[in-house]
């Protein structure tokens, strides 16, 4: 399809707008913001339809309906399968309110930055054999640094509130996101002793074979660290301290309404997408099948990721649930003295 | 063209964003133009293709280190108006220090020492080459002791700070969980029986 996009559409439209001294680097750059187009787009969708699975599912496990007022088009089998779209569009036409004293200038850029790194992690993402936007050596690291950025949105954002809850909600958001951040760092660092590679695409190329050759087996201890330092670090149930509503309102984003708030909502749900795909290309797989030498079945492709990472998914919801949220203390004693010694001492004994 | 281009403008945010850190009011914006200034820095060191230096940079200082400074300057009180009365009358010392800076990197950048050591940079081995296995190469084998006595020093440093802060007998009320779960209900649970009240 980028081949068809490149021959038929950017080159004539290159050669006809701009002199030929930098028609090839116009036609690259038509061929990347084409990618992603093609990566953001689902990726917003998902994060809209995420939110209603979201409340179809827990309202099935509490017997519930969930939502189921608004029809798409008017298909009366898909009820509530509009409310996505009624909800952006209600929040875009909402007043932004700016509270009187917050920093004007931080408090709008602030869910700029939250929702910017969890966005442009999915570069290096590998969705197929050689399907990512970027291909790079240090895959890995570029996602550890870009989601490590996300801490400044929250913290930003309640530092430029001005308002007493959302910097109580930042101090425990950004405490947890800082402590698991580290577990979560060693748990890859498991990973990329055992594929011997940075890059994305060579970590999936590394567990080739059945079911038994990913890396949940061998590192099983870390898939479960990573998995669960990961819920805390997207501020999920049941370690959403950080807008406990029963004690700080709603934390960091007390203030925000409208269009700021739903930046955060999208940060916060890209972010679980993010690290539910991650966690089936480093440990499930990626995009190879389970079903290896079954016909049609054992062919890898984009599917077997993305049943992955929808699983993770459901997991996420699935938690949010069932689980009662931790106490504070007991969250910083899980990240520091239960999580670190595990991932440490499984590599140090899983180290070639 | 184009990479000038982009070097230009990375520099000019650095060296911009580097001045307004001492000059801008505001302690946190400060922090936040340092973040700024660490973040470009970052983006010039990937045009040089050391893309490991550059993600090391973002993910240690910016993820972690500036968060932490961020945390702390956010909680301070500080009035800033005490803090710039000596300005005129440590100025000169301060350019002092600066000149003597600039004269030593000067230096170290002059001598040659650091083009003929260092084998040739990534771009030029070809795109392929990984600079993250270079500096682990380089790091394992050539400067082995060095970092291994470098670590050393790090774990003594980490260590030395538990045991400063930890120096007192622990008073604080925290809950100790090993204490929480091996409560019984005998322990806590006392149930009385009393007679009904009279109306």
């Amino acid at each position: 399809m980028f081949e068809f996009l490149r021959i038929y559409v950017f080159t004539p439209l290159a050669g006809a707008l701009v002199p030929p001294a930098v028609e090839m680097n116009v036609v690259y750059t038509l061929d990347i913001l084409a990618k992603i187009v093609v990566i953001l787009v689902p990726l917003v969708l998902s994060v809209a339809y995420l939110s209603l699975a979201e409340r179809k599912i827990i309202g099935w496990m509490q017997v519930r309906r969930g939502p189921n007022r608004v029809t798409f088009f008017g298909i009366p089998w898909l009820r509530g399968w509009g409310q996505p779209i009624a909800d952006v569009f209600k929040l875009i036409f909402k007043e932004i309110i700016v509270p009187s004293g917050a920093d004007k200038r931080l408090f709008i850029i602030a869910p700029i930055l939250s929702l910017a790194p969890s966005i442009a992690a999915w570069a290096v993402i590998p969705f197929d054999d050689g399907m990512a936007l970027a291909d790079i050596n240090a895959g890995l690291l570029y996602i550890l640094a870009l989601t490590s950025l996300a801490v400044y949105g929250i913290i930003i954002a309640g530092w430029a509130s001005n308002s007493k809850y959302a910097f109580l909600g930042a101090m425990r958001s950004v405490a947890q996101i800082v402590a698991y951040e580290i577990a979560m760092g060693f748990a890859l660092v498991g990973v990329l002793v055992a594929a011997g590679s940075l890059n994305l695409g060579d970590i999936v190329r590394a567990q080739s074979g059945s079911v038994l050759h990913w890396f949940w087996i061998p590192l099983l201890p870390l898939f479960g660290v990573y998995f669960i330092s990961g819920v805390a670090e997207t501020n999920r149930a049941p370690f959403d301290v950080a807008e406990g509503e029963s004690e700080i309102v709603a934390g960091f984003h007390v203030e925000y309404g409208g269009m700021g708030f739903s930046l955060f909502f999208l940060a916060e749900y890209a972010n679980m997408i993010l690290i539910s795909a991650l966690a089936s290309i480093l440990f499930w797989g990626g995009w190879l099948s389970p079903l290896q030498g079954i016909p049609v079945l054992g062919e890898s492709s984009l599917i077997w990721l993305l049943a992955k990472t929808s699983f993770f998914l459901f997991l996420f919801l699935w938690f949010r649930a069932t689980f009662p949220r931790y106490r504070y203390d007991q969250i910083m004693r899980l990240g520091w003295k239960v999580f670190l010694p595990i991932t440490i001492v499984w590599i140090g004994g899983g180290g070639k | 063209m184009i990479v000038q281009a982009i070097f230009y403008f990375f520099a000019a945010v650095l060296v911009l964003s580097a001045a307004l850190v001492i000059t801008v009011r505001n302690p946190v914006h400060a922090a936040l133009f340092l973040v700024l200034a660490f973040f470009s820095s970052a983006a010039i060191w990937l045009l040089l293709e050391a893309e490991f230096l550059a993600i090391a940079l973002v993910l240690v200082y910016v993820g972690a280190v500036m968060v932490l400074f961020l945390f702390v300057v956010m909680m301070l009180d500080i009035n800033l108006a005490p803090l710039r009365e000596g300005f005129a009358r440590y100025l000169p010392l301060g350019i002092a220090v600066a000149l003597l800076m600039a004269v030593a990197m000067g230096l170290v950048v002059a001598s040659g020492y650091f083009d003929a050591r260092f084998p040739p940079r990534a771009g030029e081995a070809g795109p392929a080459a990984s600079n993250t296995l270079e500096l682990g190469h380089a790091m394992y084998t050539d400067f082995l002791y060095p970092f291994e006595i470098a670590g050393a020093i790090l774990l003594v440093a980490i260590i030395a700070a538990i045991a400063l802060t930890m120096r007192k007998p622990r008073t604080l009320k925290t809950p100790r969980p090993e204490k929480q779960i091996v409560a019984r209900r005998e322990e806590r649970v006392r149930l009385v029986k009393m007679e009904a009240e009279k109306r």
